[in-house]
């Protein structure tokens, strides 16, 4: 390694900062980088609806806002934060910018279409939050019917045009992940050298591809239903709601591993980096990938268990949901083997590992309660179901998201952060996640109803716990904006490969130039081999 | 982890390496090796394309199996109310299409200019003939009542909705209209799949005219064939769904 890193003079950054450059690139890596900013600015706005949640439930009475109000709002933060930030958080930012680096290609398959995805996210997101702030919507975000087609009064079929639309973006994106999966990989990278990050956005893509055209047709028709008056799902001419919920969840459910596969993959490549060590059963860590998308098809209906389904496909749904926990067991017990006598370093990237490890955990085991018959009925609707997915999708995957933020930031922009800033941020986010919905497990447990305006007052201590958290996380999740940010002006030159990581994202320059790589790389090792890594320039 | 290649990336002459091939080669972009791996990639990305174009359609298929299973006597009724006659007609007009398409890549395969922009101009006149066809269909359902006629109108699923112009009643005629909804819906959806695909294949066709393709290079005349050939599939499956349920 060299003594100083220096910023390089030719990078896909150099390349201009005037908005013609930007709107009109083709380049994954300035994609990438739009996609970072406006699912940003979503996650902020999906995060302010959060906090007036949080406020409402703060007095039992329900005083702070009325019923109408509190429905349009945790509809919003459901919709902004399921289709446009968690949806597209780590594919779209981290998938994008990283895939052609870590295959050695010189962008994805199709950079155009790459573009229209981000164009496509932005119209979707625009119509939807036109929907939401010009009169708003108090479906949820599950568009549940006979209320969505028939009764509810607010902006659905807008909505509903908003989410189909920004479903394509997803569905391009995992389109040309699948290509160049296939096609794009440089001489000698094989399958089975592929990091495992590749390997899991390749499983989501699948989803991507087969899942999400499905809840395009299905909020399709809803709109349908409304604006033309058809009768798809209408009880009143023998339509069926249960089958709007079939395929609805068909894709709904599979679209947590959307969420999840990515962040999977991002712990995966950190682990094994921070731990010093090869990681552990590689290609049961890939296959698991692929399994947890098969079998996450199957799934669904355990959404259902009360809706009325009969009680042979619920069994059966319920065991299909044991056998999805066991990919994502083998993919945890190898890390775990990962860590096992490994150097482990505590850099901010690997904070985020510990944490997701934990958290999913937790998010994993209670989603055994919810698959089980016989505690499903008792818990569905509560609580615990609203801390069960937040452990799983804020606890995992934005857990996975933010870890894979900073570790490849000094590759992204060149430049590194603030350790000691990004590691008390990193302690505030574990501290207040967990402050916020451990106690919501509890009032689950106890039997409150999710999406109620009102509660009892025996459940004001718990709820008043949440609130306080969620202040603390919402804090905890600024403090990046902060010192990110300033390290794009004051941080230091990141040098190429500032963790002594493997892969070939680090062999080029950080940021790297606009093809990516000088010399098309040549593989002829297995990923992954820290028994040779050179040892990490400044020890953290 | 890596060596550098000797002698810098790798570009080697188009596939086959034909030397009058100069426009084949301007049609390489920049992010592939070679015009093989382009041609992979778009062909690979064609099909993922249409795999979730089934996942698409599937989800109105789904909804027309489990609903006429519930409700047969409605379907079977609606049916009737559909000309298997024009209906036929209509998808021995799809086929045509799918035949001159497939005409279209055979020459753009083997060099032939003229060709590919004729037969490319003969299918989009048979889809249109199709269209055409399906807009008298429509218009005739979409009409006010009559109260005569095997086809009487109001028959658009909603308020207009006229039950006794299928002559059911009750339960049935409420049912009915959950088979024209899928009849709309699924036949709408796959007339819109063929108006964008009418404007491609004039694009292409264009380029085919200014002599964009060549025997090495054809890709967009194979993959607008893919795409088409895969929404007159659709159509195979629509006409005996909604056309023939119960003999007529």
């Amino acid at each position: 390694m060299s003594t100083v890193a220096t910023y390089p003079k030719d990078s896909f950054l150099s390349g201009g900062w005037d908005l013609k450059s930007w709107l009109l690139t083709k380049d994954h890596k300035r994609i990438g980088i739009l996609y970072l900013l406006s699912i940003s600015a979503m996650f902020v706005l999906g995060g302010l609806y959060a906090g007036l949640i949080r406020w409402n439930l703060l007095v039992p009475d329900g005083s702070h806002m009325s019923a109408d109000t509190y429905n349009k709002a945790f509809t919003a933060h459901g919709v902004i934060m399921v289709f446009f930030f968690l949806i597209p958080s780590i594919p779209a930012v981290l998938g994008n910018f990283l895939i052609p680096l870590m295959i050695g290609a010189k962008d994805l398959a199709f950079p155009k279409l790459n573009l229209l995805s981000w164009y496509l996210y932005v119209l979707g997101a625009a119509i939807t939050l036109y929907a939401l702030l010009a009169g708003g919507l108090d479906t949820g975000w599950t568009f549940y019917t006979p209320y969505s087609t028939v009764f509810a009064q607010s902006n659905v079929e807008i909505a509903a045009i908003g989410i189909f639309v920004a479903g394509f973006s997803s569905i391009l994106t995992g389109l040309n992940f699948i290509v160049t999966i296939h096609k794009m990989r440089a001489p000698g990278m094989t399958w089975f050298r592929m990091p495992l990050f590749v390997w899991a956005h390749y499983a989501t893509a699948i989803i991507q591809v087969l899942g999400t055209p499905v809840i395009a047709i299905t909020i399709l028709l809803v709109a349908l239903e409304r604006i033309f008056h058809f009768g798809f799902f209408d009880p009143n001419r023998g339509g069926d709601p249960i089958l709007f919920q079939h395929l609805f969840w068909f894709y709904s459910h599979p679209a947590v591993y959307i969420m999840i596969l990515p962040s999977m993959g991002v712990i995966s490549e950190l682990i094994t980096c921070f731990s010093r060590k090869r990681i552990f059963g590689y290609s049961f860590i890939a296959m698991s990938s692929l399994a947890i998308a098969a079998i996450g098809f199957l799934v669904w209906a355990h959404h259902m268990f009360v809706s009325g389904m009969a009680v042979y496909s619920a069994m059966v749904f319920s065991a299909l949901t044991y056998l999805v926990a066991i990919p994502s067991a083998i993919k945890t017990f190898n890390w775990a083997a990962t860590l096992y006598k490994g150097s482990i370093s505590w850099a901010t990237p690997m904070i985020y590992v510990f944490c997701f490890l934990g958290l999913f955990l937790i998010g994993g085991l209670t989603g055994l309660f919810l698959g089980n018959l016989g505690t499903d009925v008792h818990l569905t609707d509560t609580y615990f179901v609203v801390a069960h997915f937040h452990y799983i999708m804020v606890g995992g995957a934005i857990m996975g998201y933010l870890g894979g933020i900073h570790f490849w930031w000094p590759k992204i922009t060149g430049r590194r952060y603030s350790e000691a800033w990004s590691r008390l941020s990193a302690v505030l986010i574990f501290v207040g996640f967990n402050l916020t919905f451990f106690p919501q497990f509890m009032l689950g447990y106890l039997g409150m109803p999710r999406r109620y305006h009102v509660y009892p007052e025996e459940f004001q201590v718990l709820n008043v716990l949440s609130t306080a958290g969620a202040t603390v996380l919402g804090f905890g999740y600024l403090f990046p904006s902060f010192y990110l940010v300033y390290s794009l002006f004051k941080g230091e030159p990141a040098g190429d490969n500032p963790w002594g990581a493997k892969g070939l994202e680090w062999t080029t320059t950080s940021p790297p130039p606009t093809e990516n790589f000088h010399q098309i790389p040549v593989v002829t090792e297995e990923p992954y081999d820290y028994a040779k890594a050179p040892k990490e320039k400044d020890a953290v | 982890m890596t060596a550098h290649a000797p002698g810098g990336p790798a570009h080697p002459a188009p596939a086959g390496g034909h030397p009058g091939s100069a426009r084949a080669s301007e049609a390489l972009q920049h992010q592939f090796t070679d015009l093989q791996q382009q041609k992979e990639a778009t062909t690979l990305g064609m099909w993922v394309f249409i795999a979730q174009e089934v996942l698409f359609f599937g989800g109105l298929f789904a909804a027309y199996a489990v609903y006429r299973n519930m409700y047969p006597a409605a379907f079977s009724a609606g049916s009737h109310h559909l000309s298997w006659k024009i209906g036929f007609a209509n998808t021995l007009v799809l086929i045509g299409s799918s035949f001159t398409m497939a005409m279209a890549v055979h020459s753009a395969a083997i060099g032939k200019k003229k060709r590919i922009v004729a037969f490319l101009l003969a299918t989009v006149l048979l889809g249109s003939v199709f269209l055409g066809v399906k807009y008298f269909e429509y218009g005739e359902k979409i009409r006010p009542c009559s109260g005569d006629g095997p086809y009487a109108g109001c028959l658009v699923p909603g308020e207009r909705f006229d039950a006794s112009a299928v002559h059911l009643e009750g339960d049935e005629g409420r049912h009915a209209q959950i088979y024209f909804s899928l009849y709309f819906g699924m036949t709408g959806l796959h007339a819109l799949h063929m108006i964008i695909g009418m404007p491609i294949i004039l694009g292409i066709a264009f380029m085919a005219w200014r002599g964009r393709y060549s025997p090495e290079y054809h890709s967009p005349v194979e993959l607008v064939g893919l795409y088409w050939h895969f929404v007159d599939i659709i159509w195979i499956f629509l006409f005996p769904l909604l056309y023939l349920i119960g003999a007529h």
